[in-house]
């Protein structure tokens, strides 16, 4: 890997941004230029930031209520009719309660409907588990068409939406409540498909998603003062995932550490560690939720209480450098 | 705006064309569902010969109406219709549900045969028609969604929040028609679950509602005018209609919504039909 290859991160210390406003932001942006951008909401618009389309493009907002299913379904015609759909809730509803309407009426006829999902995670905070939708990458990753992506920080989240718009067919858009870090520079380019590499690094890799993206890299920088160099990748697109760079984190790292806000079991580590087992096995270990729900709390206090901040990722990473030959 | 007698008994002839042709195709496939499409065969036939625009000709243009069958599992009947109106190679009818061909179990989206939508998983159809409808709208087309729907699957939640927003947003130029056989799967809907009136549920919904005789021609062909003429609301069309109409051995007999005749039933439900069996 030569240093050019390396991601341009933000520079100074902008303010935090929570993705969902940076995607409310893109919306009104894609309203602007295209006309055949539809959104649509289940009563939750406030939260989610889709009502400044709703107030900029009335007639191409819809809030169907507190019915997700529902919104799906008529997401799914208006794309049959030609529409670009953009479909809006909490991930726990979005993706929970209307999970067979996104499976038989979006991805069987493969049509261009966008769930661009908030208040994923943990993160969420104070709500607790009833709200902390930590399975939602297993829903999506596993269904045939679906493409999934979770991305970093605002900046990333502005580029990815752009991109489900730009590209037919269903994708799955994963965004956060609570305001984060912004870790990427104006100038980063987000590629369908592709990872980025921010840190480099030879003792191990890191490749993270979302929020845990932030906490990966103060967790390198922590690494690095005990003299441990860790490479770390920010890997937003789930599905289609970029296999090439995790396989060239495992040949030239030789460990691999996945962080997500998230369940391990179906998750980010999930599609890491098959296609480390199909093509290169090395030392793997994934920081996530393992067979647990959340619980109220601050951002803050979740993350480091189920070891997701960064000093949980140290402390994983140093575990996993012993298991390395 | 009425059918003529000869109109009306050339419906009826193709009625009866494709209830034989759902017997021919389930029986030929081994397995499937008879009873649903042998009762909706004639709303379903004055659907798509008198008001349904869709035909070879306006096949790909994107403004013609839309029609989604969301109770899916009847769709012996409506692959029927389409090759009748020439979209589906009548030679294809006897492939359905087999390995490779398009006439799936359950309808699969497929724009070159004129399946609008992929359906069988009950609940979703009209929640998508909706869809469709408001886009047609914006668009400006002058168009019509039409969406079927079953008693049985009046049971899904799904169906009243689709009939909650679809009154919500007004959409004059969707029609959904119940086929109302008062048959499920595990028996006679009064038995297994009671869904009463449909017409008033709908109509409380805020849709205009009408019950009619799903067998009558005429009742059909005026409910459906009567729906187009509303523009401001969504129509509901509960006909009454008999699982298995036409074979005298499979009406109101729940034990014929999904199973197949076996050879000598087949011989004698065509006869019934007017015509003796190929073998
Ligand atoms: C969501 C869902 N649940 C269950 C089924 C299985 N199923 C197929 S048809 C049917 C009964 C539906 O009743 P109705 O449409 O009135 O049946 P018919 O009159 O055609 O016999 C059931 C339960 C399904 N297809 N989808």
């Amino acid at each position: 890997m030569t240093p050019s290859a390396l991601a341009p991160l933000a520079t100074g210390q902008p303010n935090p941004v929570a993705t969902r406003n940076a995607y409310g932001d893109a919306l009104v942006e894609l309203g602007g230029e295209r006309d055949d951008i539809f959104v649509l909401d289940a009563d939750l618009s406030g939260s989610t930031k889709t009502k400044a389309f709703g107030q900029a493009y009335p007639d191409r907002f819809l809030n169907l209520g507190v019915a997700e299913a529902n919104m799906i379904g008529t997401a799914a015609g208006l794309a049959a009719q030609g529409k670009t759909v953009f479909a809006s809730s909490f991930a726990m509803f979005a993706a929970g309660k209307a999970w067979e309407q996104i499976r038989q009426s979006v991805c069987v006829p493969e049509l261009s409907v966008k769930v661009c999902a908030t208040h994923a995670g943990l993160t969420v905070g104070e709500d607790g588990k009833s709200h902390q939708m930590l399975e939602d990458i297993t829903l999506m990753r596993v269904l045939p068409k679906m493409r999934v992506l979770v991305p970093a920080d605002a900046v990333e989240a502005r580029l990815a939406i752009r991109a489900a718009a730009a590209t037919p067919g269903p994708f799955y858009v994963r965004l956060s409540r609570a305001a984060t870090p912004v870790v990427l520079s104006e100038d980063y380019e987000f590629v369908l498909g592709r990872g980025a590499l921010l840190r480099e690094g030879k003792d191990l890799a890191i490749i993270a998603c979302g929020v845990e993206v932030a906490q990966a890299l103060a967790a390198a920088t922590r690494l690095a003062a005990d003299g441990i160099e860790a490479r770390v990748i920010n890997m937003a697109s789930i599905d289609p995932i970029d296999a090439e760079m995790i396989l060239d984190a495992a040949a030239e790292c030789g460990a691999i550490l996945t962080a997500e806000e998230h369940q391990i079991r179906g998750g980010l580590g999930d599609a890491v560690a098959q296609v480390l087992a199909r093509n290169l096995p090395c030392p793997l270990e994934m920081v996530g939720l393992d067979d647990s729900f959340g619980q109220s709390g601050t951002a803050e206090e979740l993350l480091a209480f189920y070891g997701l901040d960064a000093t949980g990722i140290a402390a994983r990473a140093r575990d996993l450098l012993q298991r390395k030959a | 705006m009425a059918l003529s007698s000869e109109r009306r008994s050339e419906l009826q002839g193709i009625a009866t064309q494709v209830r034989r042709d759902i017997l021919t195709m389930v029986h030929a496939a081994g397995c499937g569902h008879p009873g649903g499409p042998l009762g909706m065969a004639d709303f379903m036939t004055v659907l798509f010969c008198e008001h349904l625009r869709l035909d070879p000709t306006c096949l790909h243009a994107p403004d013609r109406d839309r029609f989604i069958l969301s109770n899916g599992h009847t769709c012996a009947g409506y692959y029927s219709l389409l090759a009748i109106k020439g979209i589906i190679p009548r030679e294809e009818l006897v492939r359905f549900r087999k390995f490779g061909s398009p006439l799936q179990g359950h309808p699969h989206r497929n724009p070159d045969l004129g399946i609008d939508f992929s359906t069988g998983s009950l609940g979703n159809g009209v929640s998508v028609a909706t869809g469709m409808a408001i886009a047609a709208r914006a668009n400006g087309w002058d168009s019509q969604i039409y969406c079927t729907s079953s008693d049985g699957e009046s049971e899904e939640g799904q169906i009243w929040e689709a009939a909650t927003s679809a009154a919500h947003y007004g959409v004059g130029n969707l029609t959904v028609l119940v086929d109302f056989n008062d048959v499920q799967i595990d028996g006679h809907m009064h038995d297994v679950m009671n869904v009463r009136d449909l017409a008033q549920k709908y109509e409380a919904f805020g849709w205009h509602a009408v019950r009619i005789d799903g067998h009558d021609l005429d009742a059909v062909d005026d409910a459906l005018h009567e729906a187009k003429a509303e523009r401001y609301r969504p129509s509901a069309i509960i006909c009454r209609t008999v699982i298995g109409k036409g074979v005298s051995f499979m009406e109101d007999q729940p034990g014929w919504h999904g199973v197949a005749p076996n050879d000598e039933q087949y011989a004698q439900a065509m006869a019934e039909l007017g015509e003796t069996a190929a073998s």
